[in-house]
């Protein structure tokens, strides 16, 4: 394989590994928080176990998002230096920025909450668990105003004399709408992430009739921000597929196997290509099942308007780029789009069928609560990595949109050699790590709050359900 | 603000984002080295990652600012260091990985052999990343094969840049694990106490000795070596003389059990030394083997004006408050750690 195959892989691998944990991270973080506010102010020890018990589990996910973001920040220059040359006068400044405001206060503050209790002052304690979750997600806006930047360049210029874009207006940067979307659409996407993970843990305690009280408190406030944290999401991304449709219409028409222009535009149900995923082969849409123009609607809230097809569009591209594929891999952007679609709809009715459910009383005796919300975990995270992949090769062959392309964009002194040494060492700790993190996760997530209250779950008590 | 001085500015501000890291994390690497030899019972190896445990992630983002700042402010300096150096950067990268991974999940489980793996895995990646380090700079100042192109031109393919371990580098870099163990020694005596903070002292007596001797060979093979004592960019002055005295000041310290002080000389000696490395270097920041006009300086690898306007002004806003807070930490964290298991967090 060659470079820039074994390059994208490589970033992929790891983006996608890291993206794993990160989502997780930022919404938990303000779960935590909001647990040991109430605590700090009314002493409630059910309060103070569900911080210490979810903060156990935060922690665990949390480390695995720190050692994989360091390799984020190195492999632009490493894998990606002709990309670094030409924007670096851009998307640095995001990186820069992102280090000095986010990261130095989530592991300062990481560092007082987790060995300050009982040494700093309770107030400073609990401000602390406050500014982890804000330094977190503060991170996640400044790395996604970057990768807004690549989706929709704004704000620059490029220099003739250099070769290189350059910034001209800070402020149209950090305004970046696309940067926007995506903050809105990947916070909630935190939040519900970190919400499945609670109802998932608490149901499992919950039908084993383990600490009641704490895991019914627990489970309410998944499901509720659950639902709360869904709904964003679906109208986050509703709002980013209509961007989409103006400033990425390739994008946008890959995602609905929309090959023809018109007008209104039609809705695929199911679209089977064939095996370069370039052709269609046999499709059903919404107008045969007599709703026409639903693809008008998600590209322009209205039942009529125009959607350009991708014969089209790739005619466009040619005449004002240049001979060349400006097609995205369509056999992805149409099954991730979907992937993500169905289960964060799924994700919506799953909380509020949860929510409903904590109405009634003995809902700890329900029989679904044994398997539904272990298996709703699976949801947003795969809903989320499928999102990232067709936001990412949706905007194929661009790593930045209209101004530079992937195969452009590698290291040149880069051989074969190096890359398989790197994608298969990567390969193997990355592996590593996960076992090992899964393994600490079950381990603690099984063992319950009081195993929390101690350093290690083996010298806890024993005892569970120490408090119904 | 004029081009040029903004460029100096940056060059300033990188110098001081690298020297606050080896600073910081160079106890932290020198700590993690000494580890599995310093601890023998759990809870004195509980002991020594506690002495750190709040502290090394704030310490590590040091590293990631500076990059962050090389990739803002010099992005071709950041381009061409970071993918000239990829199987080192890859390495160096692996040995963070464990090593912070560690930290964090050695204490989770009781099995002696749990808890030995991710101890060896701290002492293997704090050595990785010192040495890696150390042979990255080294080989800055020595020169690679940078290209009219201010790319790395690679004929060799691998080899090139498995070429960084040559002999002057690999002086480097254990001259830095040496100087960072003695570093770490220093600053375990600070933190523990009774048995530990003795063996700890009694380690740092030993580790001057090797990191005297590596400091030496480094100085002698500079002059073989490399070109920046000859073509000075900035004269250091006495800032290597006074660097060197604090070296030999430290053992002085460290014999009389002066604590505080043997750490702050030898503190002093690395960031005076980090000093001396980026005035000799000015205005260039990567030398070019092939030849001297393709080396990279401050003006040729630099942002636009405007970029590093506006990065400036963030910085001169973020930066003394960063400064603050982790600052109050060290003092909010400042009692020794013994090895009573209430006591411990980690």
């Amino acid at each position: 394989m060659d470079p820039v195959t074994l390059s994208r892989l490589q970033f992929a691998l790891t983006t996608i590994y890291h993206w794993l944990f990160v989502p997780l991270t930022l919404g938990l973080g303000w779960f935590v928080a909001f647990m040991q506010t109430p605590f700090y102010q009314t002493k409630d020890e059910t309060w103070h176990k569900m911080s210490k018990f979810w903060g156990k589990l935060f922690l665990i996910n949390f480390a695995i998002g720190v050692v994989t973001g360091i390799v984020q920040e190195f492999q632009f220059g490493m894998n990606w230096s002709e990309y670094s040359r030409y924007v670096g006068d851009i998307f640095g400044a995001p990186l820069a920025i992102e280090a000095l405001l986010a990261f130095f206060l989530e592991s300062t503050f990481l560092g007082v909450w987790v060995f300050g209790e009982g040494r700093v002052p309770e107030k400073v304690h609990l401000a602390s668990i406050w500014l982890v979750a804000i330094g977190s997600n503060l991170s996640a806006l400044w790395i996604l105003l970057a990768n807004g930047w690549m989706q929709h360049p704004v704000g620059y210029v490029i220099n003739e004399a250099n070769g290189r874009a350059e910034l001209v207006n800070f402020f149209a940067l950090i305004g970046n709408p696309k940067g926007w979307i995506f903050f809105w659409h990947t916070i909630s996407d935190g939040l519900a992430m970190a919400a499945f993970m609670v109802l998932a843990v608490s149901a499992y305690h919950l039908a084993r009739k383990q600490n009641v009280e704490f895991f019914k408190r627990s489970f309410q406030m998944g499901a509720l921000v659950g639902l709360i944290a869904s709904v964003l999401i679906f109208l986050g991304g509703h709002t980013m597929g209509q961007f989409m449709f103006e400033n990425q219409p390739m994008k946008f028409s890959a995602i609905e196997a929309h090959w023809e222009t018109s007008q209104p535009a039609d809705f695929s149900i199911l679209t089977i290509g064939d095996l370069t995923g370039k052709r269609e082969v046999w499709s059903i849409r919404t107008s045969q099942i007599g709703i026409p123009g639903v693809l008008s609607f998600l590209a322009c809230n209205n039942f009529d308007c125009e959607v350009k097809g991708v014969n089209e569009l790739q005619a466009e591209a040619e005449s004002q780029y240049g001979p060349g594929d400006y097609i995205p891999l369509m056999v992805v952007t149409y099954w991730t789009f979907r992937i993500m679609m169905t289960f964060g709809f799924i994700m919506m009715g799953a909380s509020a069928w949860f929510l409903y459910a904590t109405c009634r009383k003995d809902y700890e005796n329900a029989r679904w609560l044994k398997l539904v919300p272990f298996g709703a975990l699976a949801l947003p995270y795969l809903a989320n990595a499928s999102g990232w992949i067709l936001t990412e090769m949706g905007r194929q062959p661009w790593i930045v949109y209209g101004l530079l392309k992937v195969q452009d964009a590698v290291s040149p002194n880069l051989t074969t050699l190096d890359l398989l040494i790197s994608l298969i060492g990567y390969t193997v700790v990355y592996g590593s790590l996960a076992v090992a993190m899964v393994k600490l996760m079950l381990k603690y997530a099984k063992a319950g709050p009081d195993a929390a209250m101690h350093e290690s779950v083996d010298v806890a008590p024993t005892l569970v359900g120490a408090d119904d | 603000m004029s081009y040029e001085f903004l460029q100096i500015l940056w060059f300033i501000l990188i110098a001081v984002l690298w020297i606050g890291f080896y600073f910081l994390e160079g106890f932290d690497f020198g700590v993690g080295m000494l580890l599995p030899f310093l601890g023998k019972k759990d809870e004195e190896r509980r002991a020594i990652i506690n002495s750190i445990g709040s502290v090394w992630d704030g310490n590590e983002v040091w590293l990631l600012t500076a990059g962050g700042a090389t990739f803002a402010a010099f992005p071709h300096w950041y381009a061409t260091m970071f993918s000239g150096f990829y199987l080192p950067l890859f390495l160096l990268l692996v040995g963070l990985i464990l090593r912070g991974i560690s930290f964090e999940y050695r204490s989770k489980d009781p099995a002696p052999a749990w808890r030995n793996r991710f101890d060896w895995m701290i002492a293997l990646g704090s050595f990785l990343a010192a040495l890696l380090l150390g042979t990255a700079f080294a080989n800055l100042a020595k020169g690679v094969p940078i290209g009219a192109d201010m790319n790395y031109v690679s004929p060799n393919g691998i080899m090139t840049t498995i070429g960084l371990l040559n002999p002057f580098g690999l002086i480097g870099g254990l001259t830095t694990v040496a100087v960072f163990l003695l570093h770490g020694a220093n600053f375990l005596s600070l933190k523990l106490e009774g048995e530990l903070r003795e063996r700890a002292r009694a380690f740092a007596k030993k580790l001057y000795i090797f990191a005297a001797i590596m400091v030496v060979l480094l100085a002698v093979t500079t002059y073989i070596y490399t070109d920046i004592l000859s073509k000075i960019g900035v004269n250091p002055g006495v800032i290597p003389i006074v660097s060197a005295i604090a070296l030999l000041a430290s053992i002085y310290f460290i014999n009389r059990k002066m604590e505080g002080w043997a750490f702050i000389t030898v503190s002093l000696h690395i960031v005076l030394t980090q000093v001396a490395f980026f005035t000799l270097m000015f205005p260039r920041v990567m030398v070019s083997s092939l030849n001297p006009d393709w080396s990279l300086t401050i003006y040729n690898a630099s942002s636009s004006q405007y970029t590093l306007t506006v990065m400036s002004i963030i910085a001169l806003i973020f930066v003394p408050i960063v400064l603050a807070y982790q600052g109050w930490t060290y003092y909010m964290f400042r009692k020794r750690i013994s090895t009573d298991k209430k006591e411990l967090v980690y």
